[in-house]
């Protein structure tokens, strides 16, 4: 491999771990802060792809339909934790896998009651519809570049949000000590469903942003889920720097697997995972 | 803790009662005794929906006997997908055979025809179980399916273990007329191998010598790559690099990446469906069309040309039909086909159409009586059928030797070119027969 | 009395199991035999979620590696031995449980979940993308294994019935087998891990080798189901490893309730019927089936099992 197919291969890696941090990123504020185990969290991010779909279609402009989905998806959320996981708080992991893996099997066949089992493509919109030629064969699809700058952007704000708000305060206190929060007076189950929501948003805006790239297909979700949960495992529960890593090294582990070992591509981000529990069985970024 | 273990004792009934009793007594305080009571009831749960289940199973099993005596029709068994990604396929192969079941007035070998359906999802983890339902449960004569070759591979299978007549009217996996060949088991479209090795001569005549291959890591895709590389490097080119990913993954971007960076003279590829319109945009859109020639097995332009756009005209594909070919039964069953469903017909309908036309010779030939198996197969082995692709006859393997085509995609159609290869036969590698 | 009840529900089910095959319909003789293999590997998983505490959610993989093994080991062109097979099986998805067993034990709570389900997974991938079983178009396996002994034939697998039959003897045998390590040393042992592992490591024991030894039996008897399943079926994917196998097989456990052998059995049979009755409804059965399972979470805490005592309360409640 030359240096520019190196460089080229790396953002292709950069880029698809960045995806992965936005629904990795809700996963792990929901494990760390509410100790909800949530399986249906890859259907979130199907949602997205076939909300950006629909309303695509009905807007003309994936701009458009990205700006009326992350309010839909957000209200979606609050309500989806109003109605059946604030029941889950209390009771044991068992039951909270057991629920949220129902929960998959009615979002896909809503999905597939709703939309059918063909796959769909989600148009490029016109503004970064160009190509940037890279080396005399290659050129970038400058969609690529828009998801990435998107994604740090997207970054960059939850850092913000968890380190300087007071909303982030309360998160970070409440993940500590719910009872305690909740005796200084401030209504943590109001921050339960914001940060609900929050991931919610996140995962749908991920398979937004994603929809053009990847196409919008059943079973979408599982796939991605599966590799939040390595992210999430690698980088410690309740960490948004550490899932922020871990997706990194996610994509650079998936993207090389597949050009340089294509047998084991698959393997090679669980053989990353088995390497860091060895290490340090709690994530990288473990907390407190 | 006392108490779990006591579930055990209690579930282990059948066994030395009065030691049990002994420990139950010794080990609980009263209080735990009379939870014990509820304990019983698990064994009683599992025995009534146990019982439930069986009393279903019954009535359901005495109805299937019942019927099977009852009416004396040819039972046919469609095993096909009707959700899932290839549901449209599933779809066009039911209407192409229906259209000629229908156009004989509902008879195949002049017997009344009663058709079984199952839906097999493409789902290779439930083949089995599906194909059970039409052989054992409904007991059909004659067993159609599918698209899927995993799933078509377990079909056959069943098929061969129960003796049960099958046409394939899809599935291009070479196995099923190789070394998994039968007498009972007959394909009336193609195999995998056949549409990849007359591109793989194509793209030699184009004086290409380097290609780079990438396919879905299945056994479809896999098997027309071997049949390309087969024909190309007979013919002195080099495959330099084979690419595949996971099925049905559909992020090409590193792979792009690589083709750009081995820069062959040309690039072969084998996907289907929506695959193939994410493919064809992605290898535009990474400017690749410009330099790198494109070429494939044709079912990366078949029905998905619209959803191409732009991206998709030119490309050069080769496949057992094509768009424009000027025989008189080609004519006629596109006229037939659009007007009884309002659609054109496409190849997959073509290929039930000719499932049908096969099955209809064999049951012509012992009027519709399928216990004289041998005279059946003997009638369909030395068919000649006037399908809308081309006359074809099978080979020794039940795999159709037939003409493929040279296509080009110039809007919503694969024009044919020219004939590629003439009767190409399958080498029905493995074929004990 | 209702001891008595419990064991003529028993003796019933049993003679109805017997007695099934006879009506002479393969496919549901087929169907049979799939519950009670299900319910084998229910059982396997309970195990380790009713009465060792740990939530696996990759119990699938086992399944899979034993109907893996059991297809890799049986030559191509002829009829394996059932004896080489079988066991051969069992071993292998117990020497992978043990393996894996040494990871994921280093985790605990809703990390055992994750890696269970994330090891599973790779191996899934072990499957699905290399060349050791036919990648993702899986493999066949061609001839049913005979159970010959010399030139002994005890009985014949290819035979719907007896095939049946051999599964139900499989099944009373795991029962009988659990229900006895549930009441050795060894499953007190787990059991109060279960409860209390600090209380069980101050106690002197070494808590991780008793859990490790439990992950590899349950492995094993999941290979056990996993190697039936193959004979049965004589066809291997991937699918058999995916993470939808261990959902489905931990709803199994849960719905018939946990931590009751009884229990476990009930809940398999309970889903192949659920499975059979909605897929007859409408081909969008994962829809009823997924409402089963949210109702289940809750309003029925407990699983089957708790229903009859919470019935029996909620009238006790209403009748004084």
């Amino acid at each position: 491999m030359d240096l520019p197919t190196f460089l080229i291969q790396l953002l292709n890696a950069v880029q698809y771990g960045l995806l992965l941090f936005l629904v990795a990123s809700g996963l792990t504020l929901i494990f760390g802060i509410m100790g909800v185990i949530n399986l249906a969290h890859g259907a979130f991010y199907m949602v997205g792809a076939y909300l950006a779909f629909a309303l695509t279609g009905l807007t003309g402009n994936l701009l458009f339909a990205i700006l009326l989905g992350i309010p839909l998806a957000f209200a979606f959320g609050a309500l989806l934790e109003w109605l059946l996981y604030a029941h889950l708080y209390k009771r044991d992991h068992l039951e909270q896998v057991l629920l949220t893996y129902g929960l998959i099997l009615i979002f896909e066949e809503g999905r597939s009651l709703l939309f059918g089992d063909d796959v769909h493509g989600v148009d490029v919109p016109a503004l970064f519809a160009a190509s940037i030629p890279l080396t005399d064969t290659l050129s970038y699809p400058v969609y690529r570049l828009v998801i990435s700058a998107a994604c740090i952007a997207l970054a960059a704000g939850l850092f913000l949000l968890i380190r300087r708000t007071k909303l982030g305060m309360v998160i970070r206190a409440g993940s500590h000590d719910r009872d305690m929060v909740q005796a200084l007076g401030i209504d943590i189950d109001r921050t339960y469903r914001i940060v609900f929501a929050l991931g919610v948003a996140l995962a749908a805006f991920g398979g937004m942003l994603a929809a053009p790239v990847s196409s919008v297909y059943p079973g979408m979700g599982n796939q991605v889920l599966i590799i939040s949960f390595v992210v999430v495992v690698i980088g410690g529960i309740g960490s948004v720097t550490g899932a922020l890593v871990a997706s990194l090294v996610i994509g650079l582990a998936d993207t090389f697997g597949k050009v340089l070992v294509p047998e084991y591509a698959g393997l090679a981000v669980y053989l990353v995972m088995a390497a860091v529990l060895l290490w340090r069985p709690e994530g990288i970024f473990r907390r407190g | 803790m006392q108490r779990t273990i006591a579930n055990a004792f209690t579930t282990k009934d059948a066994k030395d009662t009065k030691e049990r009793q002994r420990n139950l007594v010794s080990r609980a305080s009263p209080d735990e005794v009379r939870d014990r009571g509820l304990q019983a009831f698990p064994s009683f749960v599992t025995f009534v929906s146990f019982a439930s289940f069986v009393v279903k199973a019954l009535a359901l099993s005495v109805a299937a006997i019942a019927c099977a005596q009852a009416e004396d029709k040819l039972r046919v068994g469609l095993m096909l997908p009707y959700t899932g990604t290839f549901a449209a396929l599933g779809n066009a192969i039911t209407n192409g055979f229906k259209l000629q079941v229908e156009a004989n007035g509902g008879k195949l070998g002049g017997r009344a025809v009663e058709f079984f359906t199952v839906d097999d999802e493409s789902d290779p983890a439930k083949a089995t179980e599906n194909v059970n339902k039409l052989v054992k449960r409904d007991r059909v004569d004659v067993l159609v399916g599918t698209v899927h070759s995993g799933v078509a591979l377990a079909m056959a299978k069943v098929a061969r273990e129960t003796n049960t007549l099958m046409v394939i009217p899809n599935a291009g996996a070479d196995e099923i007329t190789g070394p998994l060949c039968a007498p009972n088991i007959f394909r009336s479209s193609f195999s995998n191998w056949q549409s990849a090795y007359a591109m793989g001569r194509e793209v030699a005549a184009r004086k290409h010598r380097t290609v780079v291959t990438l396919t879905w890591k299945y056994s479809a895709g896999q098997q027309s790559v071997e049949g390309f590389k087969e024909a190309f490097e007979k013919e002195g080119g080099k495959v330099v690099k084979e690419l595949t990913l996971p099925f049905p993954n559909v992020e090409f971007q590193p792979f792009l990446t690589e083709i750009a960076a081995s820069k062959p003279d040309a690039v072969f590829v084998f996907f289907a469906g929506a695959g193939a319109v994410k493919f064809v945009k992605d290898y535009a859109a990474a400017g690749l069309r410009a330099s790198i020639p494109l070429y494939a097995s044709g079912f990366l332009t078949d029905g998905t040309l619209e959803a191409m756009g732009d991206a998709g005209q030119g490309l050069i594909t080769t496949l057992h039909y094509a768009d424009g070919i000027l025989n008189p039964q080609n004519q006629s069953f596109r006229l037939r086909y659009a007007k009884a469903y309002k659609v054109q017909p496409d190849v997959y309908a073509v290929q039930g159409f000719d499932a049908a036309q096969l099955l209809e010779v064999g049951l012509t030939a012992v009027a519709g009586d399928v216990s004289k198996r041998a005279e059946l197969v003997k009638a369909m082995e030395t068919a000649q059928i006037a399908s809308p692709r081309g006359t074809f006859t099978l080979s020794r393997a039940h795999n159709p030797i037939q003409d493929i085509y040279l296509r080009k995609a110039e809007g919503k159609e694969n024009k044919m070119v020219a004939v590629s290869i003439k009767a190409l036969a399958d080498p029905a590698r493995g074929c004990k027969m | 009395m209702r001891l008595r009840a419990s064991r003529v529900a028993l003796l019933v089910a049993a003679v109805a199991v017997i007695a099934f095959p006879f009506t002479d319909s393969a496919f549901y003789t087929e169907l049979l035999a799939k519950a009670m293999i299900l319910a084998i590997f229910a059982l396997s998983l309970d195990l380790l979620v009713g009465y060792t505490g740990l939530v696996s959610f990759g119990h699938a993989a086992y399944f899979g590696i034993g109907a893996y093994a059991t297809v890799l080991l049986a030559p191509k062109y002829d009829p394996a031995s059932l004896w080489l097979v079988l066991p051969g099986a069992v071993v292998a998805a117990g020497l992978a449980a043990l393996v894996i067993g040494l990871f994921v034990l280093r985790t605990r709570g809703i990390y055992f979940i994750m890696v269970t389900l994330a090891f599973a997974q790779m191996v899934f991938y072990v499957f699905h993308d290399t060349g050791l079983g036919g990648g993702s178009d899986g493999i066949y396996l061609n001839f049913k294994p005979s159970a010959a002994i010399g030139s002994l034939q005890p009985f014949d697998l290819g035979e719907a019935r007896q095939q049946c039959w051999f599964v139900a003897a499989l099944l009373f045998l795991t029962w009988w087998f659990l229900a006895r390590l549930l009441e050795s040393p060894f499953g007190r042992a787990i059991v109060g891990i279960r409860s209390n592992e600090q209380r069980m490591r101050a106690l002197g024991f070494a808590t991780v080798r008793y859990k490790l030894a439990a992950f590899a039996i349950a492995g094993a008897l999941a290979g056990l189901a996993g190697s039936l399943y193959a004979i049965l079926f004589g066809f291997v994917t991937p699918e058999l490893l995916s993470w939808h196998q261990s959902g489905n097989v931990l709803l199994m456990v849960i719905l018939g309730g946990i931590g009751s052998l009884a229990g476990s059995v009930g809940g398999a049979f309970a889903f192949v019927a659920m499975q059979e009755v909605f897929s007859g409804w409408t081909k969008h059965w994962q829809l009823l089936m997924g409402g089963v399972i949210v109702a289940a979470v809750l309003f029925l805490p407990g699983g089957l099992a708790a229903l009859p005592g919470r019935v029996r309360r909620a009238f006790g409640a209403g009748g004084g």
